[in-house]
């Protein structure tokens, strides 16, 4: 009890101080994982969406793979990520290991296939509900695609914030492919991780109250966005 | 003739903006994104290193002097020494800074590595609960004091991980005669994990650890545990630094890096290891003092 | 009168002007049904029907429930595939091979000459006049500009009295201005023949006769209108011709006085008299 009321106290000095060092670490934990979120999304939506409308062989199975994926262990995921960029490994060339961009990286893989399943069950509940008008029209299905994501871009938006908390929230991609270095490649949860195995758990535990805000916060703005675009449009 | 009259409505608004303002956000944030990596160009190595020297505070201490007196950053990546050797094998580093002699010899000899070269030592001590069940505390002799804890069967914490303090840990075992694998999952706990995790674990169990002085002292969470055997020889810890070999890892920072080994090894280097301090005590001392 | 927004009014309605998106265009009409069924899961659902589509009268098909009137509008307009049986449209009987739409022009341009409103109006999430201007940016060629396509999405919308409401979010509008909007949306895109399927069935009688009067309208600007309803009024007031269905068969074609006044068969007679329920 008496560390959860140390962590309170230090996640509220650290949220009013504005220390330069969490400032720092904040910074690089948005940048890497609202980079990484944008990334999949433009990948992961036209793929959902093209996997809920378009027949081929092998679809069910690749539906199958790819609700499976959703549940990939970030450190697993680390472990492929650093055998591909290492230096003795194919990418090595790019010298992307424990840099924010190989950080990036990771956590796309982490987070494609969750907007990607998620989109594939949205365009699929809308292709059920648009088809017979959408065929009427004459929307092709690629013309089809393109709309249907945009009609459901409340759903998918919350796909995608299903996304970037994921991202935000792991630790054993980025631990591994960024290597934890100090102002160059320590997010949140890698400081989390730290201070816990330094075993100073207050200030483990109050780093990670200030993610959760973040968390909130990145959140609140997200609906706040999406209340006002509606506004807009009347 | 009449048309069908028109329903009540609002004004038309304004469509462009509202529409776009998401895309311009993401389309800023990789913008700005793209901005930090341009920002840090001063010249840098890659340095792996041990968790236990990483959290003992040695290197926040010390690397600032190299910097300021180089204009070389050094990066440094805290894993586990089976892990840093790894890196530095993988050509994934510049420089490998550990504290196991065994490994850091087959290193170079496999041509991996050059130039190995001592820098400090500091020291393991054999930590345990207060109440000492397995009444251990005070021996001189840590190969007795672990058969003390294997009679006793008391709850032993092994970090299990092929680290430097483990394959520590492993040959006082077999100084001391005696097999704990035989009791894994028993009072043998195998971890796999950092020293910190271990004595996160050892704190909340009560159980017997080994561990490197300096993250001792630095730990925060000691709760019940106290230092029980220290001062053996064998707890001797010793560091050795070497070069990433760049004959077989063309791209690695030679120069930057021997730049770093030779302050590290020099008066600069040797008079901030001593200067450093954990709670007022020295945890780090120089080979032949 | 009250001040609702569907006001009964008199619809005598000169065909609208229009713009031409094409040069030549190639008639599709007639359409020619010859013994098309249609089986789903086991069960034939339409069976033999042949019959024809010919430019000019408003095309009424009628039936109880199940009778496969929403089938069959389906198939003619392609959203549905026959499992046997032809049809073709520019008059052609088709390659006898089912399916196969006939004559030049390709599968794309049938269908781009035809529009289809469906009982629940299916409209994207964007605003009113969006919604037009999607379909019309469907069929866009080289020639026609964006702006093109916008007048002749205010025009529809201010034909079927929208005007007012072109940019508010097409699906807060009431069920009676969504079917409007759909009208819209089709009329806009100067189709040669217009489905419906029971394009009133979930309006009140204000917006029912508003839809109505805009279906008029389209078929005075010499669209082919082909609709099924279960109102036995709406349909003594809009039919010109009749195609009378009972479990999937077609049992009557015949122009509406001749059916309404005077049916050969006996479920048609029954289905006057409201005493055929399937």
């Amino acid at each position: 009890m008496n560390e959860i009321l140390a962590a309170f106290w230090h996640a509220l000095g650290l949220l009013a101080g504005g220390d330069p060092e969490l400032l720092e670490i904040v910074g690089l934990t948005l940048r890497v994982s609202l980079t990484a979120v944008a990334l999949a999304a433009a990948l992961a939506l036209p793929l959902g969406g093209a996997l809920a409308l378009f027949r081929f062989p092998g679809r069910g199975a690749l539906v199958v793979l790819l609700n499976a994926l959703m549940g990939l262990p970030p450190v697993v995921v680390g472990l492929g990520v650093y055998l591909l960029l290492s230096r003795s490994g194919p990418l090595g060339g790019l010298g992307l290991l424990f840099t924010p961009t190989g950080m990036i990286v990771a956590q796309v893989v982490l987070v494609l296939p969750i907007v990607a399943a998620l989109a594939r069950q949205v365009v699929e509940d809308l292709w059920v509900e648009y088809e017979e008008q959408l065929r009427s029209l004459g929307a092709g299905p690629g013309r089809a695609l393109w709309t249907l994501l945009w009609d459901g871009r409340h759903s998918l938006f919350t796909a995608v914030l299903a996304g970037f908390g994921r991202a935000s929230a792991e630790v054993g991609a980025v631990l591994i492919v960024g290597g934890n270095i100090a102002h160059v490649t320590r997010v949140m949860t890698t400081a989390i991780a730290l201070e816990t195995s330094r075993g100073d758990l207050a200030l483990a535990l109050g780093l990670g109250m200030v993610l959760v805000t973040l968390s909130v916060a990145v959140n609140g703005a997200a609906f706040f966005l999406r209340d006002w675009s509606r506004l807009r449009h009347g | 003739m009449t048309v069908i009259p028109p329903s009540r409505g609002m004004r038309p608004r304004g469509l462009w903006p509202s529409r776009l303002l998401p895309w311009l956000l993401a389309l800023g944030l990789l913008a700005s994104s793209g901005g930090g990596a341009l920002a840090a160009k001063r010249p840098f190595i890659t340095l792996a290193s041990t968790t236990s020297t990483e959290n003992s505070g040695l290197f926040a201490a010390i690397l600032p002097r190299f910097t300021a007196e180089t204009g070389i950053d050094v990066r440094v990546v805290a894993v586990g020494t089976g892990q840093a050797i790894r890196l530095a094998r993988n050509g994934d580093a510049d420089v490998l800074l550990v504290h196991h002699r065994a490994s850091e010899d087959r290193f170079v000899a496999e041509g991996l590595g050059v130039g190995r070269r001592d820098v400090m030592y500091n020291d393991f001590v054999l930590v345990g609960p207060g109440d000492d069940p397995a009444g251990i505390a005070g021996l001189a002799d840590v190969g007795e004091a672990l058969g003390g804890v294997a009679r006793a069967r008391a709850p032993f914490v092994s970090r299990g991980d092929d680290s430097g303090t483990h394959k520590k840990e492993m040959a006082l075992w077999r100084a001391a005669k005696v097999d704990p694998k035989a009791a894994s999952g028993d009072w043998y706990r195998e971890v796999g994990a950092g020293m910190g995790a271990a004595l996160n674990i050892s704190a909340s169990m009560g159980a017997y650890v080994l561990a490197d002085r300096a993250t001792w002292i630095a730990f925060k969470n000691k709760r019940v545990l106290r230092v029980l055997v220290e001062g053996d020889l064998r707890l001797f810890n010793p560091y050795g630094v070497i070069l990433v070999n760049p004959q077989r890892h063309p791209h690695v920072k030679a120069k930057e890096g021997q730049a770093f080994i030779a302050w590290l090894t020099g008066p600069s280097g040797r008079a901030a290891i001593s200067a450093f301090r954990l709670e007022g005590r020295q945890v780090f001392f120089l080979p032949g003092s | 009168m009250g001040e609702e927004r569907n006001d009964m009014v008199e619809t005598a309605l000169e065909p609208a002007p229009t713009f031409r998106l094409e040069e030549a265009r190639h008639a599709i009409l007639p359409l020619v049904l010859r013994g098309v069924c249609f089986e789903a899961d086991g069960q034939r659902l339409i069976d033999g029907l042949s019959f024809q589509l010919r430019a000019g009268p408003r095309t009424m098909v009628l039936g109880p429930n199940g009778s496969g009137k929403s089938l069959t509008l389906r198939l003619c307009h392609g959203l549905l595939d026959p499992s046997a049986g032809t049809l073709g449209w520019h008059g052609s009987e088709g390659e006898g091979v089912p399916g196969d739409q006939g004559g030049n022009g390709g599968a794309a341009q049938v269908r781009a000459r035809q529009a289809m409103v469906f009982q629940r109006p299916v409209l994207l999430r964007r605003s009113v006049l969006d919604n037009v201007t999607y379909a019309l940016s469907l069929r866009r060629n080289a020639k026609v500009s964006r702006e093109m396509i916008r007048i002749r999405a205010q025009q529809a919308l201010e034909r079927t009295g929208l005007a007012e409401l072109a940019h508010r979010q097409a699906r807060v509008l009431s069920g009676g201005e969504q079917q409007r909007l759909a009208l819209a949306r089709a009329w806009a895109t100067e189709p040669e023949v217009l489905f419906l399927d029971e394009p009133t069935a979930n309006l009140d009688p204000a917006a029912s006769r508003a839809v109505e009067g805009i279906i008029a309208a389209i078929h005075a600007g010499g669209t082919k209108i082909v609709m099924t309803t279960h109102d036995l009024g709406q349909a003594r007031r809009m039919a010109d011709e009749v195609l009378f269905m009972h479990r999937g068969r077609l049992l009557e074609a015949a122009p509406a006085d001749s059916f309404f006044n005077a049916p050969h068969s006996p479920e048609a007679r029954a289905f006057l008299a409201g005493e055929l329920l399937w």
